[in-house]
């Protein structure tokens, strides 16, 4: 059991009871307050610092070889909590040299930013690492329409991320040793 | 037919009425800036930074700082007022709704006319003092006519019929009673003091008091508890924090100007700072040597116009400093609470302000005694 210790309260003094002693302290501290350094940050002018693993616009990025990697599996689409997301697959052309083995690509990626909350579990579910959420934090408009942002713009956003695996690459290395699944 | 100096000089008092009440309605407007900036400097902020003038502004390193500065935020802010909607709520008493802000802001122009600013030298090499009228009993018109600011909120608070700005009505008229008795007494030492020793009748006029000032000590080192008594009570009669009873904007929404909003909102909010100048001054004339230039210093400047310029300057510089006091002070202080504020003013400061009178009579007396008898 933890002890209650009672304070005595002494009595205050004259100095004390006129106020004025502690009027002049707190005078004394917000005047010295004004040539402290300010902490705001001058918006629009500074940029904020913003920090790794920040959650900010959803993006679509490229491989390093400048390739989709979206497969459009929509799993983003089905986790999605508030329906953002909307997804037509369609099919890479079979002579695309440069996106051999890859079957799937999305024709039209929209992701409704009214409706997104930045949960960021599209780049959680991500099978391709395909979709991520990047620094970018401030996106306006000025009707509905604008807000909605199509593939070319998510691709515009995203960039292009460096990418451990090079998956396509080693698909295509595998088929070569003949051993292709 | 009215002769043509007649006039003249009637012309000329309308010129010097104009140019006085222009001087301190842009002095209320830019101690509203004032306060937003030292305000935002105490609490590690920027303030308005943001306002500029179009051509102004393109002036390289002087338009950048005055912007820094918020110079023209004050333009802004009296723009809005003009600019936003006049919503008249449906439940308030039109005639008294619309006379509130107005009886406000009159009595706080209406004191400036008493107020001296400097003097000057004639060509006769009479000193006159500068100031619109020469009242024998300036002080007095000064107490009597800003204590009627406070009708203004009466008025606001009953009309706006609606319990915040009621309960703000309630406080203001409680608060005046409870600290103008201390104000009132705090100034009469003051007044025995300057008079002559031996006079019969002495002068109520704020002239006076400044010229007894000059190059000797000031008031507020002879009379510290005066001026200790006279400045908490000029708190209360602006409405500053921590007297701010009507007001309380965190118990009472916004008090008695609750209900207005737009234009009168803004003469409320002009007539306050119109006050904070005039208290300002009034005390910087009482008890801070007015356009004197420092206790027991003769005027470094000399008896011409430049003179004239410079003592306007460094009575203008103490009132400008004595604004920045209160505006330090509402960002120090918080709020006394109601019955706390009626027990500062019945219980402590009046009989302080009585105690305060009895001794500095018991002085002049004794003074005077002996001034008398020595010849």
């Amino acid at each position: 059991m933890a002890k209650t210790v009672v304070l005595e309260r002494k009595p205050l003094s004259l100095s004390e009871r006129t106020y004025l002693p502690q009027i002049a302290t707190g005078l004394k501290t917000t005047f010295s307050n004004m040539f402290k350094p300010k902490v705001t940050l001058q918006y629009p002018d500074e940029k904020p610092r913003i920090p790794q693993n920040y959650r900010g616009v959803p993006t679509l990025v490229k491989d390093p070889n400048g390739r989709e990697k979206c497969v459009s599996c929509q799993l983003c689409e089905f986790v999605c909590p508030p329906k953002a997301i909307r997804i037509t697959p369609g099919s890479v052309p079979e002579g695309d040299e440069t996106r051999e083995h890859v079957e799937k690509a999305p024709e039209e990626f929209e992701i409704n930013m009214l409706r997104c909350i930045y949960c960021g579990y599209c780049q959680e579910v991500c099978p391709e690492e395909a979709i991520f959420l990047q620094d970018e934090y401030s996106s306006s408009g000025y009707t509905r329409e604008e807000m909605v942002n199509n593939k070319e713009k998510l691709y515009e956003l995203g960039g292009t991320l460096p990418d451990p695996h090079y998956k396509w690459d080693k698909k295509k290395d595998a088929e070569k040793a003949g051993n292709s699944h | 037919m009215i002769e043509f100096e007649v006039i003249q000089l009637v012309v000329l008092k309308v010129i010097f009425a104009f140019l006085m009440v222009g001087a301190v309605m842009t002095m209320a407007g830019y101690s509203v800036l004032a306060e937003r900036k030292v305000s935002a400097w105490m609490q590690g902020r920027v303030g308005p930074n943001r306002t500029v003038l179009p051509l102004i502004g393109r002036i390289p390193i002087i338009g950048s700082f005055l912007k820094g500065l918020g110079i023209f935020q004050p333009l802004a802010d009296g723009l809005k007022f003009l600019f936003k909607e006049e919503i008249v709520p449906g439940h308030v008493n039109k005639f008294y709704y619309y006379l509130a802000p107005i009886v406000a802001l009159v009595p706080a122009l209406t004191t400036m006319t008493v107020l001296p600013f400097g003097e000057f030298t004639n060509s006769e090499g009479s000193v006159l003092p500068l100031i619109l009228a020469d009242l024998d009993i300036g002080i007095l018109f000064v107490l009597a006519v800003s204590s009627l600011g406070v009708y203004g909120i009466v008025l606001a608070g009953w009309s706006s019929n609606s319990k915040y700005p009621f309960l703000g009505g309630i406080r203001s008229s409680a608060q005046m009673i409870s600290y103008e008795l201390a104000m009132g007494l705090s100034l009469l030492p003051v007044f025995l003091w300057v008079s002559e020793p031996g006079a019969t009748a002495s002068s109520l006029s704020l002239v006076e008091i400044v010229r007894s000032q000059h190059a000797s000590s000031w008031l507020l080192i002879i009379q510290p508890v005066s001026a200790l008594i006279f400045l908490i009570a000029l708190f209360a009669e602006t409405n500053r924090l921590p007297f701010d009873m009507p007001e309380s904007e965190t118990d009472l929404v916004g008090g008695f100007h609750t209900e207005y909003g737009s234009f009168k909102f803004g003469i409320f909010f002009v007539a306050e700072y119109a006050h904070i100048v005039i208290g300002s001054a009034i005390f910087t004339l009482l008890f801070l040597g007015g356009w004197n230039f420092l206790p027991w210093v003769e005027n470094p400047w000399p008896a011409t116009w430049i003179g004239t310029l410079l003592g306007t300057g460094w009575f203008l510089t103490k009132t400008i400093g004595l604004i920045f006091f209160f505006i330090w002070v509402r960002w120090t202080l918080p709020r006394f609470r109601y019955d706390q504020v009626m027990d500062l003013g019945w219980t402590k400061l009046l009989p302080l302000a009585l105690a305060n009178l009895i001794f500095y009579v018991l002085v002049v007396t004794w003074l005077d005694q002996s001034n008398l008898n020595l010849p």
